[in-house]
């Protein structure tokens, strides 16, 4: 078994609109993915697919080996596959610990075990200084931060990043870059849903593109960018043609 | 919180509580206590599952109410003793509490659908025990005087007052218990996010059963308690709204999702009760008139209830108000 996670040929529909359409890919473990695509691609939806949110309206989702298609989202988050949401879901009224407690409560029974868990992960992204502040006190940084730390202490295989990066400033954003990569260095497979091309290149080995539900290319970030689908997708049709005239 | 801080004051405030009859014998105020301390441990049933799963039910009657009617029946119809029918109508309240659950969570119920129903099962349970001749109809269940502790009678109010203390400190002591627990960090993870709780693990359907079953259980303990009380129960007393509107007003004004909070409320509700007469003479329903200012004022100005307010300006009672919602 060489593939952690095997998406074949799934289809979602909502009523008339085809939010992700026939799209067949799959993931080795270890390593980051970007899956990238202009908005309303279906990124968003294709991590509902895989975290349990949705469920497909045609095709299987196989998560090491097992067909996972029918499972709700706590039970797929208990054999490993942890996501964030891009609009962040803390629980607002609680702590900082006390949120990521929840998460470590997954393969923690014990209270003291799953909180000795939750100080863990909160030193090593950072949150330390704000452990006992309620979530809704927190920057947009901060909340990001927590929608990770709370991911990560459900202890997953596969963890899907729905743009984390998004709304943070740069100099945030390169806080949070490292953490990303001693995720992956943790032995994490990574799929990340991010705008920032930036982060994307630097972060990637493998970049998937979806466009209108369709996946368009798959392939290096190098190649991923200069694929003239990818170059259309963004910038309108007759664009790649376009940009090659200006260039000769 | 260490294990020590955490229950400490519980068992302080019970010893104390527990000194009240050697204080006095005033038959007026025992009896007043233990009444309150009915509607508190409803109060505490309700609070598991309103205040720390947020699942608001209008119709904690039906958990009163087959508390007591099973109660009663047990030892009327079957000859059971009173200490076995007293345990039987706690299980059995806490399997209506898991059936009601599961009809309402399983299709998805929440906010103000889940507490309609709750109060549409307590007026059916009302009307089918008020109509039913197996029941004993309107005319209610009239259990026979046999003042021995082994039938869970008691000569003196003193005793009735300490087995009712001792059912909240139970109550109490599981409600801290439940907050140092995994169930309950679910349980507010629930209330808090339902689909953030779902992408962590929980099994939100499961988490909420588990609320409602022992949430259940203890509003039947009162329930079963109160016809031990009063050796009396009919429809109105049992599955009448009254009893839902106590089971949740006690929680919200002493402190929603607090261990305290219930019984504070519930002894907030009754010296209001007892103000207002004071106050009004016994004018009919001026003391509901009084509870609603009461309640409207409490969440107009106090989220939190009296516990709230309490650790707002003084911050200074941690053990009872540390975990008080802003």
């Amino acid at each position: 078994m060489t593939t952690i996670l095997e998406i074949d040929t799934v289809t979602k529909r909502f009523g008339g609109l085809t939010a992700v359409d026939n799209v067949s890919l799959s993931i080795e473990p270890g390593g980051i993915v970007g899956l990238i695509g202009p908005n309303g691609a279906g990124k968003t939806t294709l991590f509902s697919l895989i975290s349990g949110f949705e469920r497909p309206s045609l095709g299987r989702i196989i998560f090491r080996g097992d067909d996972i298609s029918d499972l709700a989202p706590d039970r797929r988050a208990a054999l490993g596959i942890a996501r964030t949401f891009q609009i962040v879901q803390p629980f607002a009224r609680l702590s900082v610990a006390e949120n990521i407690t929840v998460g470590a409560h997954l393969r923690h029974r014990s209270r003291a075990e799953a909180i000795a868990k939750a100080r863990e992960i909160s030193a090593r992204l950072g949150l330390c200084a704000m452990i006992d502040k309620p979530a809704s006190s927190l920057t947009v940084a901060g909340r990001k931060r927590l929608e990770l730390a709370r991911a990560l202490a459900t202890e997953p295989v596969l963890l899907l990043l729905d743009e984390v990066l998004a709304g943070l400033n740069p100099s945030e954003m390169r806080d949070i870059l490292p953490v990303i990569r001693t995720i992956r260095e943790g032995g994490v497979t990574v799929i990340m849903v991010e705008h920032v091309m930036q982060a994307v290149m630097n972060l990637c080995e493998r970049v998937i593109v979806l466009n209108q539900g369709r996946l368009i290319a798959d392939g290096s970030p190098r190649e991923v960018t200069r694929d003239r689908r990818v170059v259309e997708a963004y910038l309108g049709q007759g664009a790649a043609a376009r940009l090659e005239a200006e260039h000769a | 919180m260490s294990a020590p801080r955490a229950f400490a004051p519980i068992l302080m405030i019970l010893a104390l509580g527990a000194a009240l009859p050697f204080v006095t014998s005033s038959n007026i105020i025992l009896n007043g206590m233990v009444t309150t301390l009915i509607v508190a441990l409803a109060g505490y049933g309700w609070n598991l599952l309103g205040g720390y799963g947020g699942q608001f039910s209008f119709g904690h009657a039906a958990f009163f109410g087959t508390g007591a009617y099973a109660c009663a029946l047990l030892q009327q119809r079957c000859g059971v003793n009173a200490w076995v029918a007293f345990a039987s109508a706690i299980t059995i309240g806490g399997g209506v509490g898991f059936i009601i659950g599961y009809l309402s969570f399983r299709s998805g119920l929440r906010g103000s659908y889940f507490a309609l129903v709750t109060l549409a099962f307590a007026e059916v349970f009302r009307i089918v025990v008020n109509a039913s001749s197996f029941f004993n109809g309107a005319a209610g269940v009239l259990l026979e005087l046999d003042a021995r502790p082994g039938n869970f009678q008691f000569a003196s109010r003193a005793a009735y007052y300490e087995v009712a203390l001792g059912l909240v400190g139970v109550a109490l002591l599981s409600t801290r218990a439940l907050e140092r627990s995994r169930l309950g960090a679910y349980l507010v993870a629930v209330r808090e996010n339902e689909n953030a709780a779902k992408a962590l693990g929980v099994d939100t359907l499961k988490t909420k059963l588990q609320a409602i079953s022992l949430s259940a259980a203890f509003t039947a303990a009162a329930g079963a308690f109160y016809v031990q009380y009063f050796l009396f129960i009919n429809p109105e007393l049992g599955f009448g709204a009254s009893i839902s509107i106590e089971a949740l007003l006690a929680p919200i004004i002493g402190g929603l999702g607090t261990a305290f909070g219930p019984l504070v409320g519930a002894v907030a509700l009754h010296e209001l009760g007892e103000l207002t007469q004071w106050l009004l003479g016994s004018l009919p329903g001026a003391d509901m008139a009084l509870f609603g200012v009461f309640l409207v004022l409490i969440i107009a100005f106090a989220r939190g209830g009296i516990l709230g307010l309490l650790s707002r300006l003084g911050r200074g009672v941690h053990g009872m108000a540390g975990e008080v919602m802003p």
